[in-house]
């Protein structure tokens, strides 16, 4: 474990405590920020020079953002005077909880190549993802596309006006 | 001889890295380089305040500074003098740490983009295999930096300018990003100096830089346009329009902090100017075959300079957009013309012979131009409102 991977993990989990544990969501949503970008950099320490990039580019650039709007526009910026504690907890814990035994059971049952020279050869490079996104995961691909066309196509449609039903201005909204 | 003057920063840097102990040259050859990357730019930063002042004056008919030393040079000293002795105000109402923070969230990612510009031959601070991705992601820290600095000043007119500044960067991306693309696809390579060199040789007496290309100039022109829109220049600074929210997310800053707003401004300016050369104008190759015993480096710089005279021209000349305006240039022409520019620069790939692609190329770029500018002017289609916008 070198000193960069243990100020990057710590960065990274701090960051993530901090993001459900403070109180202000703003401060929760940029403390989210910084374990993203910590996360960034853990891919950039284990030589995966272009997915820490993409992660940058579309975690800092666009998700962090997206929920800072979110925020704003739903008024939650305001301080709770309540706990920090849904009444819902239990079922987060045990979605929680669900997502952790998936991700560790595909680790569990991954065969990791145990010979270094295996994985040295730069295995994520932007030529390498992009000839696999093109060719072995082409369906994902479209399929995610798809979606991402749907979601725009129903946000432009849900911030149109409905035709034949001007509200009169001052008409509370 | 040209060769060696051309070299002379890197011979420099290797000669002085030498003093130190070997396991120590690289850290110390890279400091090294980090410190002319901050001296240089951090000064070319001082010097273009004064002539953007002195250029804008001219062009409004008025001297502009001429009071600090011969010809107003010494402006930019006492400007940082009086930026270094001015009270650091901090509203009673904001939240401390986080309007610390944001002035330095903004600088970092900054300077950071200048690592993978080359400035010369062999002279790039880090020569990463996806610099020009590296370059947008560290980018994308600034929207952050902007948020943070509008919403901790507690300040109406500060978030009011920070939401436009977030709208307008967002929707700027993607152009700027999508005209850098076309240049990605033909060189085959996100590295910046890999990049440089497919532009090099020459065809005649015309280099082969992309901008020679119809989808390189069109590109170029975009990249420009979203470059200004990103860095928050006039015609597009409506964050922080000094008329409407006085100045926008920095509204609450002063001294040494307004200072590094500013810095951090230009500096992504220059930054942005500089990917500009790397993409479209050849870098650091001159744009004469017989012109190649000049160093590289005053290439770049003329190149720079070149490219801020413009944007202190454009700034003097348009008036500021309004925000409907400015999300219609963004959504309506830019993003379907960066669009278009993808398919032509992927059709000039497979056209035979330069003649045919400037033919097809043309075509379908001019074509989608005047398409679009028929297409969307006003009152083309019924009014529409959105319901978010309004009341």
């Amino acid at each position: 474990m070198s000193p960069a991977f243990l100020i990057l993990a710590l960065l990274a989990v701090a960051g993530a405590v901090a993001a459900v544990g403070l109180r202000n969501l703003i401060h929760c949503a940029l403390a989210l920020a910084v374990a993203l970008a910590a996360i960034a950099g853990v891919y950039l320490h284990l030589g995966a020079e272009f997915i820490a990039f993409a992660q940058l580019l579309v975690y800092l650039g666009a998700v962090a953002i997206l929920i800072l709007f979110a925020i704003l526009l739903t008024r939650g910026s305001e301080r709770s005077g309540s706990g920090i504690f849904s009444a819902g907890w239990g079922w987060g814990l045990g979605v929680a909880l669900g997502l952790l035994a998936t991700v560790a059971g595909v680790f569990v049952s991954a065969r990791f190549p145990r010979a270094a020279a295996a994985v040295s050869a730069a295995p994520a490079g932007a030529r390498e993802l992009g000839t696999d996104l093109m060719t072995r995961h082409i369906l994902a691909l479209e399929l995610i596309g798809l979606l991402l066309t749907a979601a725009l196509i129903g946000a432009v449609i849900l911030a149109l006006h409905e035709r034949g039903r001007e509200a009169a201005p001052g008409e509370g909204r | 001889m040209s060769e060696k003057v051309d070299q002379i920063f890197v011979a420099l840097k290797h000669w002085l890295a030498g003093f130190a102990p070997a396991q120590w040259q690289p850290g110390v050859s890279a400091l090294l380089s980090v410190a002319a990357l901050l001296g240089a730019f951090a000064a070319l930063f001082a010097l273009t305040t004064l002539l953007e002042r002195k250029g804008l004056g001219r062009m409004q008919n008025r001297y502009g500074p001429n009071r600090a030393g011969p010809f107003g040079l010494l402006q930019p000293l006492a400007d940082g003098v009086k930026a270094l002795t001015k009270e650091d105000v901090v509203p009673g109402g904001a939240d401390r740490v986080m309007h610390f923070l944001a002035p330095l969230v903004l600088v970092l990612p900054v300077f950071l983009a200048l690592a993978v510009l080359p400035v010369g031959r062999n002279m790039v601070a880090v020569d990463l295999d996806a610099g020009v991705l590296f370059f947008f992601a560290v980018g994308a820290a600034t929207e952050l930096a902007v948020f943070l600095a509008g919403w901790s000043s507690r300040n109406k007119y500060a978030l009011l300018g920070a939401m436009r500044a977030l709208a307008q960067m967002i929707s700027y991306e993607v152009p700027l990003v999508l005209s850098a693309l076309t240049v990605v696809m033909m060189a085959g390579s996100l590295s910046t100096v890999s990049i440089v060199d497919a532009q090099a040789g020459y065809s005649g007496w015309i280099p082969r830089w992309y901008v020679f290309t119809p989808w390189g100039l069109a590109g170029f022109v975009l990249f420009l346009i979203a470059a200004a829109a990103e860095a928050n220049r006039s015609p597009f600074d409506l964050p922080e329009g000094e008329s409407e929210i006085i100045a926008g997310y920095y509204i609450e800053y002063s001294g040494f902090k307004f200072a590094l707003f500013f810095l951090g401004e230009y500096i992504g300016l220059f930054a942005a100017s500089g990917l500009a050369i790397t993409l479209f104008l050849g870098g650091w190759r001159a744009p004469l075959p017989g012109l190649e015993i000049v160093p590289s480096y005053l290439w770049f710089s003329a190149k720079l300079l070149a490219l801020i005279a413009v944007f202190i021209w454009v700034r003097g000349t348009l008036p500021r957009l309004r925000m409907d305006q400015l999300m219609n240039l963004a959504w309506k022409f830019m993003l379907p013309m960066a669009l278009l520019n993808v398919a032509a620069a992927g059709l000039w790939r497979f056209l035979p012979g330069a003649g045919w692609g400037w033919l097809v190329c043309g075509l379908l770029l001019a074509g989608g131009y005047l398409a679009l500018g028929y297409g969307f002017r006003p009152g083309r289609w019924s009014k529409r409102g959105y319901r978010f916008a309004e009341s």
